[in-house]
């Protein structure tokens, strides 16, 4: 489904990512993990379009699309989502009227008619019960003055009102206690089936145990240095990321 | 390469109301003489005592100079250049709404304004004002029923003479400021309204106000009487075509109400802005002000101000009542060259006196939007309560946004509170919403409508969406 080629990206003469190969099926989730300033926010960027990360090198394709030449919103409109790791606020704005403004965008990109008022109505009332999230949370202006849950959690409810084929999670964990952690994770495994996939970019381990990876990934220094199956999670906070940066001078 | 330059990366929007109508008009020639000022009053055939008004008006703006303290800039305006009278030439006058010229009535079918009856559904009463003269009313008949007079001002200076000589000028007095003395002297028509003791009104009652000869000036003058317990909405907008050179607006708005009254005064004001270089548009100089004149009265304005070149104005309450309320909502928009300096004044003089002011200002392009608010509070007024927000909301980096809160407060127990932000739409934002499948475009006017959202909750429905369009179209290409 998703397949990244030696994918070389920087910000303002500087180079970030150095090369990443990935290959994601459908029906699989894959983790990306690595110490903080390794590159995967902004590989998560750069895979969702952000303009002010410039392609250096390289090949990004979502179902043999070439995403590079797409702009952020057609991506979106391909199937791809990021839940971001600091999602934005925007004042005044209801969070119901911004995800029916996106869920109806998407639509028209793929040459759908819009939902209407009840259809709408409807779609949020199930997505709402399948993520146990609080009706009146969607009332509010978008994320102004949610707690860090609460915006971890409507991110995942904004996946599942969008239904994307590939999903991005950046550090959805992060800033959340264990309880949290467990509906956050509850959430994206509901919405897992065999046409979707899901990469979990983290910092711990513990998401893990709650959303089980197919495939972990350790990105270092804008490289992918490491890949194995989930115990590479569980050997990594063990033995912290000091290890990796051992065995890659002993490499060398 | 970023988003932000893309924010300053402005093109000429659609003013899709820029179109002229080809009719004959009557008119005055160009320049102001006490000689124009008779011709005026002459042609309205108005008795003796309005013209003397109209002559007294015009001897006081002849000593009068021109205001220069707004945060505004225009070349001198050369009063002696402007037409001040200028009436489409109807073959008959009409005596109702079917004999109006079919031309006229297109030009307000144009604009999304029908004069029949039978075909507006939102029941809303429409007095039309095209240049200086109004050319039809609707609803005249369902609202005589309940006593209320909506009519132009023309025909009530003929046919209420002692209600227009009971109200005229004394809220905003003749001598009041260089622009309100202009236009009692030279003002041609616009609308009167008055509300009987004890009548709620049922409809919005909606002046539609239309400049279209060129090189003329528009001067009307709108009077509300709100009598004890009444109620009333009234809703002004207007555009005018695109020229070149810039037109002269000035008008005169009075409010009163009485005791238990309530008066909501909305406006959507969309006057030709100017071309992206800031070529022509409308000079736009309005003295609005209501009067709390009664116990427990209230006054509220709204206002979408997205037009004009240069606006200057600022509609006031005057509560003078004990426990009276003036309120204050305002979205300022401007975009390319456009200025505006606008925003309100609350005198508290009863007892237990609250004022609200909300006001949103968005600047885009090479624009500059100041608010200026007085709050006052006179000694007597105890308990006086004002809260003050303004916002203030940046598209790019070579706009301004000014606050110039002005608060005097002679009385103790008075609470005064004023709160300020400014903000810009962050390339986060839009990255945000872009990532959900929502273009820049899309994005912008979202952003746009939740910063305003507070104001246009407070307009009639009717009008919230047709101002959520305006807000879109009139910042069409100042992001992206
Ligand atoms: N907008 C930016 N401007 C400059 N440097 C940046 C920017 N974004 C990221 N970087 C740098 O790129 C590196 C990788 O950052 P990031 O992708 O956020 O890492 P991670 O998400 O793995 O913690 C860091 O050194 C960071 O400082
Ligand atoms: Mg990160």
């Amino acid at each position: 489904m998703l397949s990244i080629q030696n994918l070389h990206a920087g910000i303002e003469e500087k180079k970030i990512l150095k090369g990443i190969n990935l290959e994601i099926k459908a029906g699989e989730v894959h983790a990306i993990m690595g110490p903080n300033g390794s590159g995967k926010s902004t590989l998560a960027s750069v895979l969702a379009g952000r303009k002010e990360y410039e392609v250096l090198e390289g090949s990004v394709t979502l179902d043999g699309k070439n995403l590079l030449e797409l702009s952020p919103e057609e991506r979106a409109g391909e199937g791809l989502f990021l839940a971001f790791q600091y999602p934005i606020e925007i004042p005044g704005l209801t969070t119901t009227n911004f995800i029916k403004t996106a869920v109806n965008e998407v639509r028209k990109y793929r040459g759908e008619e819009p939902l209407d008022a009840v259809a709408f109505l409807k779609m949020m009332k199930e997505k709402m019960a399948l993520m146990e999230i609080d009706q009146r949370l969607l009332s509010r202006s978008l994320n102004e003055g949610f707690s860090g849950g609460e915006k971890k959690r409507n991110e995942i409810f904004q996946m599942a009102m969008l239904q994307p084929k590939l999903a991005i999670l950046d550090e959805t964990d992060s800033g959340l206690d264990i309880d949290a952690i467990r509906i956050v994770a509850n959430g994206v495994n509901k919405l897992r089936n065999k046409d979707n996939a899901v990469l979990v970019v983290t910092h711990y381990q513990r998401l893990l145990d709650y959303i089980v990876p197919d495939f972990v990934h350790v990105l270092y220094n804008g490289r992918i240095v490491k890949s194995g199956p989930k115990e590479l999670a569980l050997e990594l906070e063990e033995r912290g990321y000091d290890f990796i940066k051992n065995e890659l001078k002993e490499a060398v | 390469m970023n988003e932000m330059s893309a924010i300053e990366k402005t093109v000429l929007n659609d003013y899709k109301y820029g179109f002229v109508t080809n009719i004959e008009a009557d008119e005055a020639p160009k320049g102001l003489t006490e000689d124009i000022v008779r011709f005026i009053s002459s042609k309205k055939n108005e008795p003796e005592w309005m013209l003397e008004w109209r002559l007294k008006a015009y001897r006081h703006w002849l000593k009068m100079e021109e205001p220069k303290w707004a945060n505004i800039k225009y070349p001198p305006i050369n009063y002696q250049d402007i037409i001040y009278y200028s009436a489409p030439k109807q073959k008959i006058k009409p005596k109702s709404l079917d004999e109006i010229d079919p031309e006229l009535r297109r030009t307000f079918e144009k604009l999304g304004i029908s004069l029949d009856e039978q075909k507006r559904l939102t029941g809303v009463a429409v007095d039309a004002v095209i240049d200086s003269v109004s050319i039809g009313t609707t609803f005249k008949e369902q609202l005589a029923e309940l006593g209320i007079i909506f009519c132009s001002m023309s025909e009530a200076i003929q046919e209420h003479p002692e209600l227009i000589k009971k109200f005229l000028g004394t809220v905003v007095p003749i001598t009041d400021n260089y622009f309100s003395a202009l236009n009692a002297a030279v003002f041609s028509d616009g609308s009167f309204c008055y509300i009987p003791k004890g009548v709620r009104c049922p409809m919005e009652l909606s002046t539609y106000f239309r400049i279209n000869a060129e090189n003329t000036g528009q001067f009307e003058r709108t009077l509300i009487v709100a009598e004890e317990g009444s109620y009333v909405s009234y809703l002004e907008g207007c555009t005018a075509p695109m020229r070149d050179k810039n037109q002269l607006h000035a008008a005169v708005v009075e409010l009163i109400a009485a005791e238990n009254a309530e008066i909501k005064y909305s406006t959507v004001q969309n006057w030709y802005p100017g071309d992206k270089d800031g070529k022509g548009g409308i000079y736009n100089f309005v003295t609005k002000r209501g009067i709390c004149q009664g116990n427990n009265s209230k006054i509220s304005w709204t206002q979408v101000e997205t037009g004009s070149a240069v606006t200057w104005k600022y509609p006031s309450v005057i509560l003078k009542g004990d426990n009276s309320t003036g309120e204050f909502y305002s979205i300022a928009v401007t975009n390319h060259h456009q200025q505006a300096d606008t925003g309100t004044k609350m005198m508290h003089i009863g007892k237990n006196t609250k004022s609200r002011i909300v006001s949103k200002g968005i600047s885009a392009g090479v624009s500059n939007n100041s608010y200026r608010g007085l709050v006052h509070v006179n000694k007597k007024a105890e308990n006086a309560r004002n809260f003050s927000q303004c916002d203030s909301l940046l598209l790019g980096d070579k706009c301004g946004a000014h606050t110039f809160p002005y608060i005097e407060v002679k009385n103790n127990s008075a609470i005064v509170e004023h709160e300020a932000t400014t903000s810009k739409i962050g390339e986060d934002q839009i990255f945000y919403c872009n990532q959900r499948g929502i273009d820049t475009e899309t994005a912008v006017a979202l952003i746009i409508n939740g910063f305003a959202r507070e104001v246009m909750n407070q307009l009639p429905m009717e009008f919230a969406v047709e101002a959520q369009k305006l807000l879109a179209v009139s910042l069409e290409g100042s992001v992206g």
